[in-house]
């Protein structure tokens, strides 16, 4: 049946929205973890999306979505300087993650937002299925 | 009500066909409302009725039945498969515009559940003609 592989796109989008709410909340925890050195520091983390095309049926027109992985924000560190602490270095600079708290947010809304979407396309063609197998009754 | 079998569904058969094909480049619209670079799209419904009914009439359209045919790109149920232009152009290339999206599949949704009660209505008229009650 044609209408099946709808519940297998929303399930791919669903699955990739929810990478993306797993590292916002990686990313919003982690927000205020000081570090010592560049290299050690936290960087924002975000998921990159791509079309995924079925896997059994090439011709089929339902485009699921790929998570293709996890990339960690090139946007330069927060330096503070503040000798008094703990984490400072020798010249007295901590080092605090790249996270934008604002941005992380906005993507988190997005995020449970789309995931509404595919849901309600679920439970649309659920609807559908449901009615066609009672024709005829 | 018409006499044969064939002919007893009308178009809904096609039509019926066609909306399922379509909820699934919907579906696949929305899944990707976040992907970079993916573009919407949608069939033109109007066309690919006509030519749906017109390819039924004239003996079927053309058929895949052994692995060397060859598939034509970008059709979908014999309807060529268009991308959208969208209201806003976003900066990642996407254009999926979520609300238009789900306006699109809502009434898609509708439409096939409007063909399936007027299959239903056609089929139980049937039955009650059998019955003779």
């Amino acid at each position: 049946m044609t209408l099946f592989d709808v519940f297998d796109s929303a399930g791919t989008g669903m699955l990739a929205q929810s990478v993306r709410l797993n590292t916002t909340s990686s990313n919003l925890a982690n927000a205020n973890s000081a570090s010592s050195s560049i290299e050690q520091t936290y960087r924002a983390r975000q998921p990159v999306f791509s079309q995924m095309l079925n896997a059994f049926d090439f011709d089929s027109p339902a485009a699921g979505v790929r998570v293709l992985g996890i990339v960690e924000s090139q946007a330069p560190l927060r330096t503070e300087y503040n000798p008094g602490h703990p984490l400072a270095n020798e010249e007295g600079y901590v080092f605090m993650p790249n996270v934008n708290v604002v941005e992380e947010m906005a993507n988190m809304i997005s995020a449970s937002r789309s995931y509404q979407t595919n849901v309600e396309v679920m439970n649309t063609t659920k609807e559908m299925l449901m009615r066609t197998l009672a024709m005829g009754q | 009500m018409p006499a044969g079998f064939d002919n007893l569904l009308g178009v809904h058969e096609q039509a019926l066909n066609l909306q399922a094909q379509r909820t699934r480049l919907l579906g696949g619209n929305l899944a990707n409302a976040d992907t970079p670079g993916y573009k919407a799209r949608d069939i033109d419904f109007k066309a690919a009725l006509a030519n749906a009914a017109e390819n039924d009439f004239a003996g079927g359209p053309l058929r895949l039945t052994r692995v060397a045919h060859i598939q034509p790109e970008g059709y979908l149920a014999g309807a060529e498969i268009m991308y959208r232009i969208p209201m806003q152009s976003s900066l990642d290339g996407n254009s999926v515009e979520t609300q238009v999206e789900m306006a699109k599949f809502t009434e898609n949704a509708m439409r096939y559940l409007t063909s399936l009660r007027i299959i239903n209505g056609r089929l139980n008229k049937l039955i009650s003609a059998y019955r003779g009650e």
